[in-house]
Formats: structure tokens, sequence, C-alpha cells
């Protein structure tokens, strides 16, 4: 997903995503997702246009983009592991499996392995309190996991 | 005749395994040349036995939990499309206790219904209450709502019937209906479930608080946490335009009203009615102050009401079968029912639907089992990462707003977690703390600089350096942060702080001081 493309690619897709969602109300977020989605991140070279369109400052822009969470101004690794941090996924060891994961992929909260294959971002619930600890990989939701089940999801994404 | 098998889609059973099991279902099914279908279903919300099969036999559906797909030609080989018996067949899954002493009202279809067949809503008294509510007067909605006694199940308890009443008195042409379904409190996934099991409800709620107040536009507005219920109700929403329940003439009768998904950016703040408005509207998720209220001037400065999804999926119930018939369950205050969730470290973790009234300990140990570790309860945190701790010494508390705040603490939105022996509550204080510190929006003070000053003085107290003076330094950090600031997220965090130094002093005894060279 994350394709380094060049100014002029950046700016004629992020106009055609203006284009389809402007006249929607309060746009901005669903924008920047949609860009997100089309750069893995959300390019500096962005923000001057999305902000012309929607009639804001670039510091407006900025200043959203850097509110979320979910928005990232660098490309993640190839994939991204979201663990759950809340606290039904604590009373389970989700802290001791986070460090146990940290430490095998060498890697802090918000890093990417050296190989570029897995950036580990902490969450704060996906909502599967009750089959905790869980995670979120690409998107694909796992729960009662363990160190062993972890390490496997992970060794199966960097084959 | 063709035998129907259920396969849970909900997010927690594919989290363990669903669609590999349903995939083997289907390749069985395929190669045994049997008549049988598989449907995808909600989940019945019995989540340690995720994932749960069913099968519909002619005593009733049969579960089989929890299923691997390795369990399948097993089930296979035992009958299991007849029922047959095998180890991991729990009976008559209406039998099953758990869900037999439940009293689902807002759940009671979710799990048995496939949650994007509009008939099957039908089939299940589905759009019974909007039609209901089509032939009724505005007023006479609100007043039906008012007097069934429902309060906002997001937190706060605000009666429902209330908030509609100011909107649909306020002036204007432009009015909103905004779901919250920005559930973010560990231990809580009630919203998520009715979104992904039983969507066309949630829709069919927002569509009469529309006829109520004179709005004509919706929002739900999810976390991007939650990818399935937001994929789900966006099909959910796209079958009800199809089928004219949404548009310019709902069911044809001339009245308009619209609907669409509004996505989250991860952040725990926007569940927090005033930042959610703010984020919906394209802006940072800061909270506002409040008045003016959103009732007044919401969305786009529009009188808007903003209710949790828990709330909007009440009222067709409470439109279809009348007010009294919601008010009557229930003790003092809180009536109707409630969807506690139970999870955390604890052996029958799932969704309880029930009136108001039990008690904490018989929810945590006769309807949860206790641990799944098997050690004691040491505490249990009610409504979320802002409520209180409780030590088992409280457990005679009765679930409802009053007898939960009359001891310091709050139900929220009815998560429950439950923590064995080994939890360290000086560290779930400081965690509590350091969560506000991620997620405060920034606008007021106490939260933004309180929860880091608060991180501080619990590392402090942990390290032994000044404990009696930290320890009060932090109950006078509290107060201030409790009082001071202007939304729950500053406001609430004192709950877990606070419940935890005074439930479990131990915790935070002093250790010895650290050399300085440390």
């Amino acid at each position: 997903m994350n394709i380094r493309s060049s100014v002029d690619d950046i700016l004629s897709r992020t106009s055609a995503i203006v284009e389809e969602h402007k006249r929607s109300e309060g746009p901005l977020l669903p924008i920047l997702h949609a860009v997100q989605e089309a750069f893995g991140f959300i390019p500096e070279d962005a923000k001057p246009l999305i902000a012309q369109a929607l009639n804001l400052s670039r510091a407006e822009v900025h200043g959203v983009v850097s509110f979320y969470h979910d928005f990232r101004s660098e490309p993640s690794g190839r994939h991204v592991l979201k663990l759950c941090r809340g606290e039904a996924c604590q009373s389970m060891g989700a802290d001791r499996l986070a460090d146990e994961l940290k430490r095998l992929l060498d890697v802090e909260w918000g890093g990417t392995t050296a190989d570029g294959a897995v950036t580990v971002e902490p969450v704060f619930c996906l909502g599967l309190c009750a089959c905790a600890p869980s995670a979120m990989l690409d998107g694909q939701v796992h729960g009662r996991l363990d160190g062993e089940s972890c390490a496997a999801l992970i060794a199966e994404v960097r084959r | 005749m063709t035998i129907t098998v259920f396969v849970p889609c909900d997010a927690a059973a594919l989290a363990v395994g669903a669609d590999k099991v349903a995939a083997a279902i289907s390749r069985e099914i395929e190669a045994r040349g049997v008549d049988a279908r598989v449907v995808r279903n909600g989940s019945r919300g019995l989540l340690w036995l995720e994932p749960m099969v069913e099968v519909r036999t002619e005593h009733g559906r049969i579960a089989y939990g929890p299923v691997t797909p390795g369990d399948v030609p097993e089930l296979f080989a035992a009958d299991f499309l007849r029922g047959g018996a095998h180890p991991l067949c729990q009976g008559r899954t209406r039998d099953i206790p758990f869900l037999r002493n439940q009293t689902r009202l807002t759940f009671a279809r979710c799990g048995v219904t496939d949650p994007l067949s509009l008939d099957d809503f039908r089939a299940y008294s589905g759009l019974k209450g909007l039609e209901k509510a089509l032939a009724m007067s505005p007023g006479e909605i609100v007043a039906a709502v008012t007097e069934s006694g429902l309060r906002g199940r997001g937190g706060a308890g605000f009666p429902t019937g209330i908030k509609w009443k100011t909107v649909l008195d306020a002036p204007g042409t432009t009015k909103y209906i905004v779901c919250n379904a920005d559930e973010g409190d560990s231990g809580t996934f009630s919203d998520r479930m009715v979104m992904e099991g039983d969507p066309f409800m949630l829709i069919e709620g927002m569509i009469i608080a529309g006829m109520a107040t004179g709005a004509t536009k919706g929002y739900i507005y999810t976390r991007s946490e939650y990818p399935h219920a937001i994929e789900t109700m966006r099909r959910a929403i796209t079958i009800a335009r199809e089928a004219n329940l949404l548009g310019p003439s709902i069911l044809g009768s001339g009245r308009a009203f619209d609907l669409d998904v509004r996505e989250g950016a991860g952040a725990y703040v926007c569940g927090e009615e005033t930042s959610l408005l703010n984020s919906l509207e394209g802006k940072r998720g800061i909270v506002r102050a409040k008045p003016p209220l959103p009732a007044l001037q919401g969305l786009f400065g529009c009188p808007t009401v903003v209710n949790n999804v828990i709330s909007l999926a009440s009222v067709p119930v409470i439109l279809d079968r009348g007010p009294a018939f919601y008010r009557d369950f229930g003790v003092g205050r809180s009536h109707g029912t409630i969807p506690i969730q139970l999870a955390g470290n604890v052996k029958h973790g799932g969704l309880y639907e029930t009136a108001f009234g039990l008690s904490l300990g018989e929810i945590v140990n006769d309807i949860g089992g206790g641990t799944l570790s098997g050690r004691p309860v040491k505490a249990v945190q009610v409504g979320g990462p802002l409520g209180a701790y409780f030590p088992p010494s409280l457990f005679d508390t009765v679930f409802d707003y009053e007898a939960f705040a009359a001891r310091d603490g709050l139900i929220g939105h009815a998560g429950i977690v439950v923590f064995d022996d080994t939890v360290d509550m000086l560290k779930q204080a400081r965690f509590a703390m350091e969560f506000c510190a991620i997620e405060s929006c920034g606008k007021c003070t106490p939260c933004r600089i309180g929860s880091t000053r608060g991180v501080e003085t619990v590392d402090r107290i942990a390290h032994g350096i000044e404990p009696e003076q930290n320890k009060a330094l932090l109950g006078d950090l509290c107060n201030t942060m409790k009082f001071g600031s202007l939304c729950a997220l500053g406001g609430f965090t004192p709950y877990p702080v606070m419940s935890a130094l005074k439930h479990f002093p131990e915790d935070f005894a002093p250790a010895p001081v650290k050399e300085a060279a440390e």
C-alpha cells in the first residue's frame, strides 16, 4: 500500500478524492481517510490542496491530521499490527504479551521492524473484550491471543 | 428440507476463527452432498462459546461451541445436522442458562437472524415500532419515549424523551439525529454487537427519532477500530434505501429521512458528544463548552439529538410494545433493560441483557462464573476506563445508576471488566492517568496537565518517595480534575484512580526508597 509517489501523482489523486467528497457535509475526515487509503499516509504535499478546496488554512488541516491517532505522516511497514492495551486485555496479560512481542520484533510502540515488514501500534479497545487479549492485523481481528499465536501471525505475514 | 447452519459473523466470533469454521462446514456440506446451507448470523453473546455454531432442527436450534475448523468433520460424523450428540453440544440454544435467564428486548434478534436480511428483520417484529410511529404525531412519539423512562445508555443516563422534546421544540428547519457509536470504553461491545448483529434496528430507531423531532438527516459516527460494524451498517443502509425505508418517503409516508455512516479516526475523546460533533464537522475532536446544548445548537449549529446506539435501538420496542411495557422493567429510576457486557478475566464473558436490579456479585460470580484463570477476583472495573474499581466487599451494590453513584462509581456503558488477584492496582491507577494524558483533547487544563502530573505522582508513590504527601497530592489533583474538567474524560479519570487508592491501599504501600543514582 505504501507506494512512494511523485508530487504530481499525489496532487492528481488527492484532487480526485477531494472532488468525490467535497459536497458532503463536513468532508475533511472522509477525505483524509481516503488519502491515507491511497498512499498509506497523509503526504505533506496533499495538505495545501485539501486546505484550498475546503477553504481552510493549512494549519487547520495539519491540526486535524495530527489530532487523530489513525492519521500518519510517514508510511508504515507493509503490515500493521495493532495490539489492544485496554483494561479488559490487560486483565488477561496484554502487557506481558506486548512486551514479549516488542522484544521479539525489536521495536517500540509505533516502531517498524528493521525489514520493514511490521509496524506495531497500540490500540485502546477493539470491542473484543470477552476474547482478550486481542489484536488487529491489517484489519483482521484476532482474539484469545498468546505469545505463540501472536508469533505465528507475524511469521505468516513475514513469509 | 434444507437444513440451516448458523455461524456468527460478529467480530468477536471472527477473531476466534468463525470464517474458517464456516468455510470448513461449507466444504463438508459440498463433499457429502447434503441439503444444507450456512447462514451468517450475529452473535448470541455467549462469547466464551464462540465460534458457536447452531443447527436448526425440529426441536429448535441446537448449539455447538466453541468450534474449531478441526472439529467440523467430527461434528458431521456425529450427525450434528440433526442435533446429534457431541462433546461440543450445548443443547438447545434457548435453554442455555446464560441465555435463558436474560430479558432480551433490544437484543431479541441479535444472533437469531441474518443481520442483512430485511425479511428476517420483519419476521421477528422489525419495523413494527416504526409503523406505529408513522401514525403518530411528533409530540405523541416524544411522550411515549418520555413515559418509557428510557435514559441515555451511553453512560450519562439523561432522560431520552426530554432530550428529544428539546430538539422538537427548538426552532430551525434543519435538524439532525446523531448516533454516538464511538464506543471506546474497554469492556464494552454492545454497540458493536447491535451494528453487526441487528443493524436495521438501529436504523429503525433513528428514523423514529427523526419522525419525533423533525430531523431529516442522521449520522452514525463509528470508531475506526470497528471495521466490521462500519461495513455492516453501510450495507444495511444501502439495503434500507432500496426498500424505501430510508429516503424521501419513508415506507411511502411522504416523510423523509436519510442516514450516513461517518468513520472516526482513533480518538477516544470523540465519544464525548461535543467532541464527536466537532469531528463530524471535520475538525479536531475538541470538547465544546456547554451551553449551548447540542439539542439547541449541535451539528453545524443546528438542533441535534445525540444518542448512544443502545438508546436509539431501544426505541423500536418501546413504540411497538408501548411505554408501560418497557418502564415496568427495572428498579428505582432505572427503567427497562440494560445490556451488561462481561469481559476480561471472566469464565463466561459475553452480553447479558437484563432488567436493572441485579447485584454486582450476582453478575460477576453467578452469571460470569468468576475468573477464567480460576484465581480469586480482586477487582472489577465497571463503566469503562473512567469507571471505578470495586472490590468483592462491594459486590452487594445493585446494578442501577443511583446505587453505583452512591458508592462513588458509575455504570457508564455497562461494561464490566474482571481482574484476578494478580492485578496491581497502583499500575491500574497509573494507566488511568496515562490513558487520560494520551487521549486528552487538550482544551481544558485540569485534564491536559492534570493527567500528566497524575502519572508522575503515582510513579513517586510507587518509588516510595514521600508516599503520604504524594497520596494527598493525588487526591487533590483528582478533585481538581473531577470538578474542573470540561468533559467526562478529565472529570471521570479520578474514579478509577481514587477507587484503586481507597479500596486497595496495600498496593500503594511505600516501597523502599531507591538510590537517587538509579
